[in-house]
């Protein structure tokens, strides 16, 4: 009986192939859809991965952090969610980690994370 | 159980029911069973495991014979001019997105499960500060010498699950037609594969 839930699950997986490939310690753009009233409207959130909770399921989210105004912001997003308009990746990290909890411990020069070549 | 996302982005858990296709196998009428119903059969059965008498009863519907037979009271609000003997029924027929259903079914059997588990209680005490084999206890369960007695319908430990249960105000998320599968909102009683009845 599996089947049937995998047959109604196609559509999200069709979706999920769909997302460019980033990880943790990537820098995304993500572009929001915020709905004030009737009007609609596109947000930008760009900062690093931090993490990718629950993979390969349709209730898989992403943490992105970024540092606006010297105060930390993170948000999390489903990846699957009809409000997220595309995601962007700028610039590909190398870490050594999958979930960078540790960059909220840091400022600065020692947040940097190596791009990956 | 899978989730899907709705319109205003939220995530909601979603189970999949295969619901249909249905076979009318009997269709009552006040004349001459006092009472209007109308008999809904689903799932294949081995003929060889079928009774005579069900089959003889399947025949006359013109129909394989069925797994689960159950009776529906209120059907033909649903289909003006009423449903044929053999006529099939598909989940597009009756459901649509958006509706509200019921599903009732068996529930899990879990066995002999005490008070905790089986009614909620909070057990005694802690577990420390001298605390000794009480933690999941219930308690006490009444007076000494007056009443005498123990009350009827005391919440004590025994069997739990197994029970029919139905759960009300599922939403349908989506319908799919041509694998006559429902996905509703929310959970449904009883185990994988088992049976359920929804009603709108």
């Amino acid at each position: 009986m599996s089947d049937l839930i995998k047959l109604v699950e196609e559509e999200a997986n069709a979706a999920r192939a769909k997302m460019p490939d980033f990880k943790a310690g990537d820098t995304i753009a993500v572009y929001y859809k915020i709905k004030e009233g009737n009007k609609e409207r596109i947000q930008q959130f760009q900062g690093t991965v931090l993490q990718r909770r629950n993979p390969n399921t349709n209730g898989e989210t992403f943490t992105v952090r970024k540092v606006s105004n010297g105060i930390g912001i993170e948000r999390i997003f489903p990846l699957l969610s009809p409000n997220i308009d595309k995601v962007e990746v700028i610039r590909k990290g190398k870490v050594r980690r999958a979930r960078l909890f540790y960059l909220r411990g840091r400022q600065g020069k020692a947040a940097r994370i190596r791009e990956k070549k | 159980m899978t989730s899907l996302y709705g319109a205003d982005g939220r995530n909601v858990a979603c189970t999949v029911i295969e619901a249909g296709p249905c076979v009318v196998t009997q269709v009552k009428d006040v004349e001459t069973d006092g009472y209007t119903a109308v008999q809904l059969a689903f799932g294949e059965r081995k003929e060889k495991n079928t009774p005579k008498a069900l089959k003889g009863h399947f025949d006359k519907a013109n129909t394989t014979p069925k797994k689960e037979v159950v009776e529906f009271r209120n059907f033909r609000a649903e289909f003006e001019g009423g449903v044929q003997l053999g006529q099939e029924i598909n989940v597009g027929d009756v459901f649509a997105e958006g509706d509200f259903v019921d599903a009732i079914g068996t529930s899990k059997g879990k066995g002999f499960q005490g008070v905790v588990k089986r009614h909620g209680f909070g057990g005694v005490g802690q577990q420390t500060h001298g605390q000794h084999n009480r933690l999941r206890a219930p308690g006490s369960i009444g007076g000494a010498s007056y009443p005498a007695r123990v009350f009827k319908g005391m919440r004590m430990a025994g069997r739990m699950g197994g029970n029919r249960v139905k759960t009300i105000n599922l939403q349908v998320m989506k319908v799919v037609p041509e694998k006559n599968l429902l996905v509703v909102s929310g959970s449904i009683p009883g185990a994988k594969n088992s049976t359920v009845i929804l009603e709108k």
